[in-house]
């Protein structure tokens, strides 16, 4: 276990990286250096290392712990919309191959269509009627990523669909059902793992945009994509603000985008390139 | 050839017509009226009954749909609640913004992104190929409105070199308004050229291993030549694919990125409206923008048949 996980520098970098985010994440919940919403005013707008670890925001907030707040926020928020949207597409996807004929060119349509419109904009929509708020953010990100895992599963289970023991297991009168639950979804489940790992880091990149936008979770709960968009008016006198949120943003996606290639990788040696 | 293209065609407007019929029934459905909306609470229920009247919203859902339909295909995108004005010039303004913005991204990515993959390629497991890997899984990471709040504070606030923000309009001359574009446009296709690179590179790998590759290299032809001429070409239906795959978020990045940089694009408008509650436009917007990725994955599926003549006798 260990020795397959130093043999792939991929995989070992991307699995600290995740598993760091989580860390912090957690003990956001229980410890931060400061109370992330606590205004010291005489303290506003200080640079690293004078005021807190990574300096203080136009209100005197002590950035170090309102990036660790924003990791809980970002992560818990992108992980429910995986979440949902995973679920709901490999259930569509998985359905379809057992049914395939109309169904599958209707679904693959309409998955054609949600696709072409982007979360940021499904974001929008909602917001304008729904009001923006951390549930708007879920419900935009998780009804995009349903075509992708309704594409995903249902290419996948075709395969699987066409292999010699579903042939054997339909001749026996097994149901669809139960071959979807016995044969399909346990043969299909590495590449579902993959793909929400994948997802993951997408969904921290469209909702750290929603928030800067002020379509994510509402003030005053910190989240990466709202320091972005406060610091975005003190460019020029505290630039430190516009970097730690965005650099907690890429660390976070470089390291579930590699955690998910080293998965790939592991789980699946057929598809090396 | 001409039966193909026209069925595509006819594919093409099938799923824009859905598009536009789930655009409009979600915003349609939700809760909300827009009548209440533009009186806000205190509105009399006299006075929103005339306004729901007026605007049409006693009517069922499905006549007004097709309603709004046939004003857009004779070019009426209706009124703007907010603006007062009609959305069609409101969308024009700001076409002129975006679609060049999105061009200079593409040009700009691709420039980056396939001399990166091919040399990543040819030198599989080397220096180069190692740096080309790092460098795209770090872009793919970084989201592009940051990439323009960098590069504001480098190239703005730092060193005066560029404009932070605005656009001057195309009317002030080619040079200020590609001045202008041109940061956005860098922070727009970094993430898209770390994706680029990284296909670019998987796509030559693959035809690389083929026998005509092998055969042209056994003739004596240089590698250099081997590969731009017998390897690159076959390559690019992958390449291809991905540069309208990510054309959805290109657009998503666009609508942040000129949010960032102060850009009265098409991202900007729907921001406004959205804030504004200006419903009218928020549709349209939406069905630009989708229509505009629908538009380009129909581009690239054209392009398979110009890229690789076999698809045209595959594809039927």
């Amino acid at each position: 276990m260990i020795r397959s996980l130093l043999r792939r520098p991929t995989l070992l970098i991307g699995l600290v990286v995740t598993l760091l985010l989580f860390a912090i994440a957690i003990t956001s919940l229980f410890w931060t250096p400061l109370p992330p919403t606590k205004m010291q005013i005489a303290q506003k707008l200080k640079p690293p290392f004078s005021a807190g670890l990574l300096g203080t925001d136009q209100f005197g907030r002590d950035l170090a712990s309102m990036l660790m707040v924003g990791a809980w926020n970002s992560l818990s928020t992108s992980l429910l919309a995986v979440a949902l949207g995973a679920t709901l597409g490999t259930a569509v996807g998985v359905l379809v191959a057992a049914v395939r004929g109309l169904t599958e060119m209707v679904v693959m349509r309409v998955c054609d269509i949600i696709f072409a419109i982007p979360p940021i904009l499904s974001a929008m929509m909602l917001g304008a009627f729904i009001g923006s708020g951390r549930f708007t953010a879920i419900i935009a990100i998780a009804v995009f990523m349903v075509p992708v895992f309704a594409r995903l599963t249902l290419g996948a289970a075709l395969q699987i669909w066409s292999r010699e023991y579903v042939s054997a297991a339909i001749g026996m009168g097994r149901s669809r059902t139960r071959i979807t639950l016995v044969h399909i979804l346990p043969n299909i489940s590495n590449q579902i793992i993959v793909q929400v790992t994948i997802q993951l880091g997408l969904a921290i990149l469209t909702e750290a945009g929603l928030s800067f936008l002020g379509l994510g979770m509402p003030p005053p709960a910190p989240t990466w994509g709202r320091m972005l968009s406060d610091a975005q008016t003190f460019l020029g006198a505290a630039p430190w603000m516009a970097l730690m949120p965005g650099l907690a943003i890429a660390l976070a996606v470089l390291g579930l985008n590699m955690l998910g290639d080293g998965l790939r990788d592991l789980l699946d040696p057929r598809d090396k390139t | 050839m001409i039966a193909l293209i026209s069925r595509r065609l006819a594919g093409l407007i099938v799923t824009l017509l859905l598009v536009s019929a789930l655009i409009f029934a979600v915003m349609g459905l939700l809760p909300g009226d827009p009548a209440s909306i533009i009186l806000g609470t205190s509105a009399s229920p006299d006075t929103l009954a005339a306004l729901q009247k007026e605007m049409g919203l006693d009517q069922p859902l499905i006549v007004r749909y097709f309603g709004w339909l046939f004003g857009v295909l004779k070019g009426d995108f209706g009124r703007s609640y907010t603006y007062g004005v009609p959305v069609a010039g409101l969308i024009a303004e700001r076409l002129v913004v975006t679609v060049p913005l999105a061009l200079m991204a593409i040009v700009i990515s691709v420039v980056i992104a396939i001399p990166l993959g091919v040399q990543a390629a040819r030198h599989q497991n080397g220096p180069v190929d190692w740096i080309a890997g790092l460098v795209s899984h770090i872009s793919i990471a970084v989201p592009a409105f940051w990439v323009g709040l960098l590069l504001i504070i480098l190239f703005s606030t730092m060193l005066g070199w560029m404009p932070a923000g605005g656009f001057p309009g195309w009317s002030a001359g080619l040079g200020p308004a590609f001045r202008a574009l041109l940061l956005p446009a860098i922070a727009l296709a970094l993430p898209q050229a770390g994706v680029l690179t990284r296909v670019t590179r998987s796509a030559v790998l693959e035809v690389m291993n083929e026998d005509y590759v092998r055969t042209a290299l056994s003739k004596g032809l240089p590698q250099g030549r081997a590969l731009w001429q017998h390897a690159f070409p076959n390559a690019l239906i992958p390449v291809v694919t991905i540069l309208g795959l990510q054309f959805t978020f290109l657009i998503a990045g666009a609508v942040l990125v000129e949010n960032v940089f102060n850009l009265p694009g098409l991202g900007q408008l729907a921001y406004k409206a959205l804030s504004q509650r200006d419903v009218v436009v928020m549709q349209m917007v939406v069905l630009f923008f989708s229509a505009l990725v629908i538009t380009m994955n129909f581009i690239v599926d054209l392009a398979y048949l110009v890229i690789d003549p076999r698809l045209r006798a595959g594809m039927r």
